[in-house]
């Protein structure tokens, strides 16, 4: 007479997590600890613009050149990118799944609703979008210099200085950096969270890490169109 | 002369369920001796349980675990949410984990003078010896009862007995249990054992042949009414404190099911025996729909006392030490504060009487801190009353801390209810009542902390083995679903909630709950008098003449009606008043919950005549308004001889 | 003191809904916002009119029955449950929003009453230990640490009343799974059944239509026992450590 109702089905593991709204929270977790990780060294990188320009091309350079001789030039960044994009989608697509059942699952309003979370939690989903707008500008700014004033190839200090010296450029970018910090604020302790690695005694901890963290990159990243458009990096 | 008051006396109630032999070894030999049903045929029996409390939610898990068709009924939206959920004190067990002289017999002692000697002695020694299984079995559950550094758990004493066997939960032990036997239960629904029909009523039982077959009930959600048929009926539908209007029930909690199991041929037994609570928050105005209980336990450090001077309207603290009277202090020396639960509330009543009562209404009695914040210092205090003291602050708006709380007794539990044999069966058989809706373990009083233990050992150990046997001897032969029996019941139920749509007057169900509520609490509450209970009886025939006559419901019936099922259960209300009454007015003794005034000893205390009222006082109904027939079970006493109880 | 009030009325669930106006007259700040309800009702039915249909028990905070939302708060402004809401905490003169729990996974009964009967199922589906009467082992066989049992219990305290659902901006019950999970998951007792536990409740409270959790907090800000929103930490961590 044991209770053999839910112990027939067996779907792999990874299907169940992919499946419930959990498990889909911590590939976004995952995906989003992956880009946080990415940003950490991208933030650190754009710094060596306030070194000149042989020390930012250089060190772009270098990045093509990493893992050699075991890589073929420019893998390591292929591979990256790959990571990357694979961490970008599996963000994405979790965070466009959750969100469509998260909004059917409140399908009607309260008449009356005062706003009590943070700025930053209530903006996720719309930094979240903006963030993924702002990666296609990016990359076709500074990557693929389709859109960028300069596109001088093998020259990145050149192009973000014409990029951010233009209105548009400068401005675009700083918007999607202070999102980030948004972002980033409520993201890495929300990972936390959905990882499990939260607890009461954590709790004030991670909050802190989270808030520096945020605050750190986003002043690494302001520093740079800020720079430019100060003209102390021309 | 009112005819109802002519009560004739029937042929003597025995319990024929119960074994001869040793007290100690008749539970045992119930259970050697009871039929068993093989497990492979269970499957074919259908029972019901009405309610999912403790006894309910325990006995429904359990018949399902043993392989029944449990088909189980509760009004609640959820059956995690029936009363027993409010019980705060704990609940009791001869564990001896303390080493502190306790033991099943001495468990079987204190529950049976508790009980004032009008309790069965075999049910109350089978009580004591299970109350060890209950603590295995939810702590095998996940109950987090509280525990010590090492681990292990937890005891405190309670209700003035002098041993430590209360195991508990903080100040939420019933929550704690009731959740056990939900989880319990929810796994028996999940694996389609039970059939649980949630926002559904009883509102009658099915007798066919002088069996229980089955009952009909209400879907409270769409109004539609069911009969559901069964070889077995089981409820456990708790006590009729709400008889009172304001009790420390829950709101919903109702007399329904066991009254119209009474209606069917079920003996009530002792009515009168009502519970009241001494330390409970006073009632702040007309407005008020229920009272608020506070633990027992803080008249271990609060000290209770009311000006001496009548209608002093000074504030507390300007009242200077000589001009209060701690009556408790003063009339009991030696318990002081600490008095039974029924002493307590007599002597609150009787200083608010003679017109020094405190607050709104002069109906509350100052339970007083300043002292014990003194002496152990604010945080000792609140380490050990804060909940307590913010719940008070949050009803009152007053703080505690600075100025003494208001209490006043309130109903708070009914010994009385159907009268079962020692198998928990009705005088209908195949009825069995569990919990609180029987009479059977506190006699005419309840210790603290024994009514978990009472529901959960009827539930879980008691009722699973006696139904068994009850069924592997009674193969019942179906019941066709247009039964005459089946079709008269509906019909009455239907019949009844429409006349009450029907008399569209101009008073609410409300207004005639409370008013009879508070004629009952006048004259049936604390303390009774011939007088009184006369005149209680001549005006609840008025009541109920005026309820068909002017009672309004909007809406109707095939709908959520609130006010419907409200009205409905007033009905019941309003001839169970009428019984508890009778009941008082014939019981010319006193004793636990039931103070006669009429009989004192030389100190105005309670006392009991044995001679005359030795028994157990099981009503049969015969009519709305006709004189009822008493049956006498009369009580023995071998194991604990009756004694007054004395605590001057 | 007077007040206006504007309540959500719905005759049933495929009814049409909409918020009501209705005045109350002196109202005593003592009163709770149920009796302050009740008053109400009373007056409607001498009207003839359908009194306000809204869950209720035992009114002292511990059934869970009760429950809407008060100017757009699960359970009004104070951290309490609505039957321990008192009048004295609004202002004569005020107009106050009731409106019922709004949640997919919560459809309208009738008035302020929901169906919540999906938190039940939740519980069904794995919130309990199997232990069935009469096989449990003796009691002090299994010591648990004091923290343990303490912590376990702070989870245990739930009243399943639905606010955290109501306050989630996903209608989400995570913190409602989280309780049980991490109650029974404290316990030696319900360590054998830790890793199914989890992902079945975590199943079913999918399949039930609840929303995700986007950690914003709000039911635990609403949750007038305090239930921690690390709680849903430690259910996550339940459910990525599960078993098969």
């Amino acid at each position: 007479m044991a209770l053999a109702t839910r112990t027939g089905r067996h779907p792999s593991t990874l299907t169940t997590l992919w499946r419930s709204t959990v498990g889909k929270k911590a590939a976004m977790a995952v995906s989003g600890l992956v880009m946080l990780l990415y940003l950490i060294f991208h933030m650190l990188g754009n710094l060596k613009v306030f070194f000149g320009p042989g020390d930012l091309n250089g060190y772009a350079a270098w990045l093509r050149t990493l893992g050699q001789p075991l890589l073929h030039h420019g893998w390591f960044l292929w591979i990256a990118r790959a990571a990357l994009l694979a961490a970008v989608v599996v963000h994405g697509v979790a965070a466009f799944q959750l969100s469509r059942r998260d909004l059917a699952a409140r399908p009607q309003k309260y008449a009356h609703r005062p706003r009590r979370t943070s700025y930053a939690t209530r903006t996720m989903r719309w930094g979240g979008v903006i963030l993924g707008l702002f990666i296609v500008w990016h990359i076709l700014d500074l990557t693929t210099l389709t859109v960028n004033p300069r596109a001088e190839e093998g020259h990145p200090y050149q192009n973000i200085v014409a990029s951010f010296s233009t209105w548009y450029g400068g401005g675009i970018y700083i918007l999607a950096m202070l999102a980030l910090g948004l972002h980033v604020r409520h993201g890495f302790w929300s990972a936390a969270q959905t990882l499990g690695v939260n607890n009461p005694r954590r709790d004030r901890v991670l909050k802190a890490t989270a808030n520096l963290l945020a605050s750190v990159l986003t002043a690494g990243f302001l520093a740079v169109p800020v720079a430019v458009l100060t003209g102390v990096v021309r | 002369m009112n005819p109802y008051l002519d009560h004739t006396v029937g042929a003597p109630v025995t319990d024929t369920a119960v074994p001869a032999g040793p007290i100690e070894q008749r539970w045992d030999r119930r259970r050697f001796e009871a039929a068993l049903v093989n497990p492979a045929n269970r499957r074919g029996h259908t029972v019901i349980v009405v309610g999912t409390g403790l006894a309910g939610g325990a006995a429904g898990a359990t018949l399902a675990e043993q392989g029944y068709r449990v088909v189980q009924f509760c009004f609640q939206d959820s059956p995690r949410r029936a009363h027993s959920i409010a019980a705060q004190g704990g609940i009791n067990a001869a564990k001896n984990y303390r080493n502190d002289g306790d033991s099943v017999r001495r468990l079987f002692y204190d529950t049976v003078k508790g009980g004032d000697f009008r309790a069965r002695e075999s049910n109350v020694h089978r009580l004591a010896q299970v109350s060890v299984e209950i603590i295995d079995q939810c702590v095998a559950q996940g109950v987090p009862f509280a525990r010590e550094y090492g681990g292990l758990l937890d005891t405190r004493s309670f209700g003035g007995v002098q041993v430590s066997r209360t195991f508990y939960a903080r100040g939420q032990t019933g929550q704690q249990l009731l959740l056990g036997a939900y989880q319990a239960l929810s796994r028996q629904i999940a694996a389609g054992r039970v059939e649980m029909h949630a926002r559904t009523e009883m509102l009658d039982l099915i007798v066919v042949d002088g069996r229980a077959r089955g009952i009909v009930a209400r879907d409270l959600v769409t109004g539609r009414i069911t009969t559901h048929l069964a070889d077995a009926v089981v409820l456990a539908t708790g006590g009729y404190g709400n008889v009172f209007h304001l009790s420390t029930n829950a709101k919903n909690s109702n007399a329904t099911a066991i009254w119209r199991a009474h209606r069917r041929g079920a003996l009530f037994a002792n009515p009168c025996f009502t519970q009241i609570h001494p330390t409970c928050i006073p009632r702040s105005g007309d407005h008020q729909a229920k009272l608020t209980l506070m633990s027992e336990s803080l008249r271990n450090d609060g000290r209770i006392w009311v000006p001496r001077a009548q209608g002093d309207t000074r504030l507390p603290a300007d009242i200077p030490e000589a001009e209060r009277d701690y009556y408790l202090e003063r009339i009991y020396p030696s318990f002081g504060n600490l008095v039974p639960r029924d002493i307590a509330s007599r002597a609150a009543k009787n200083v608010c009487d003679e017109g020094r009562g405190v607050g709104p209404g002069g109906q509350g009695v100052y339970l007083d801190f300043a002292d014990a914040i003194a002496r152990l210092g604010r945080a000792e205090i609140e380490a050990k009353y804060g909940n307590l003291f913010e719940m008070y602050q949050r009803i009152t708006a007053e703080d505690p801390y600075r100025t003494p709380m208001r209490i006043y007794p309130a109903i708070h539990y009914t010994m009385g209810g159907l009268w079962v044999d020692y198998d928990l069966q009705t005088t209908v058989p195949g009825l069995f009542a569990i919990g609180e809706a029987n009479f059977s373990d506190h006699g005419a009083n309840r210790l603290g902390a024994s009514a978990l233990m009472q529901g959960l050992a009827d539930g879980y150990f008691v009722l699973p083995p006696t139904l068994n046997d009850y069924l592997a001897r009674h193969r019942p032969a179906p019941v066709p679903e247009d039964h005459p029996a089946v079709e008269a019941a509906v019909a009455e139920v239907t019949d009844q909630l429409h006349l009450i749509l029907a008399v569209d007057g101009d008073r609410t169900p409300e207004s005639f709950h409370r008013e009879l509520g508070a004629l009952l609490w006048d004259e049936c509450g604390m303390a009774r008098n011939d007088a009184g209970l006369r005149r209680a009886l001549a005006r609840i025939p008025q009541l109920r003449e005026e309820f068909w006559r002017r009672i309004k419901v909007p809406g109707t019936g095939e709908e959520l009606n609130q006010a419907l099922e409200k009205a409905n259960r007033i009905v019941d209300y309003l001839e169970l008043a009428e019984l508890m009454c009778l009941d008082a007015l014939h019981r010319t003794e006193s004793c636990g919950g039931h103070f006669r005034e009429e009989s004192r000893t030389d100190t105005g205390e309670a006392a009991r005549r044995d001679e005359e009222f030795g028994y157990a006082a099981a009503w049969e109904f015969t009519g709305t308004g006709n004189a009822p027939v008493l049956h006498r079970e009369q009580l023995h006493f071998e194991h604990v001889h009756p004694t007054q109880r004395s605590y001057a | 003191m007077n007040l206006t009030l504007r309540i959500w009325r719905q005759a049933g669930p495929d009814a049409p809904g909409s918020l009501t106006t209705y005045q109350v007259a002196d109202i005593s700040p003592d009163m709770s916002f149920l009796e302050m309800l009740d008053t109400l009702n009373e007056e409607l039915i001498l009207r003839g009119e359908a009194p306000v249909a809204f869950d209720h028990d035992c009114r002292e905070g511990i059934c869970g029955a009760c429950g809407m939302v008060i100017n757009g708060r699960a359970h009004g402004p104070e951290r309490t449950t609505t039957c321990q809401l008192h009048m004295r905490h609004f202002a004569d003169g005020d107009t106050i929003d009731v409106e019922p729990w709004r949640a997919g996974a919560f459809p309208v009964v009738r008035d302020l009453v929901v169906d919540r009967s999906a938190l039940d199922r939740i519980i069904g589906s794995g919130g309990y230990i199997t232990a069935p009467t009469g096989s449990a082992p003796e009691a002090h066989a299994a010591p648990v640490p004091k923290d343990a049992a303490d912590l376990a219990f702070e989870h245990a305290e739930c009243i399943g009343c639905g606010a955290c659902v109501a306050a989630c901006p996903n209608g989400s019950a995570m913190l409602f799974t989280a309780a049980k999970v991490v109650h029974l998951s404290l316990l030696p007792q319900g360590a054998p059944e830790r890793g199914r536990r989890a992902r079945s409740m975590v199943a079913a409270m999918d399949d039930e239509g609840f929303g995700g959790c986007t950690n914003t907090g709000e039911c635990a800000t609403a949750c007038p026992k305090g239930i921690p929103l690390t709680g849903i930490a430690a259910l996550n961590r339940e459910f990525l450590r599960g078993g098969r």
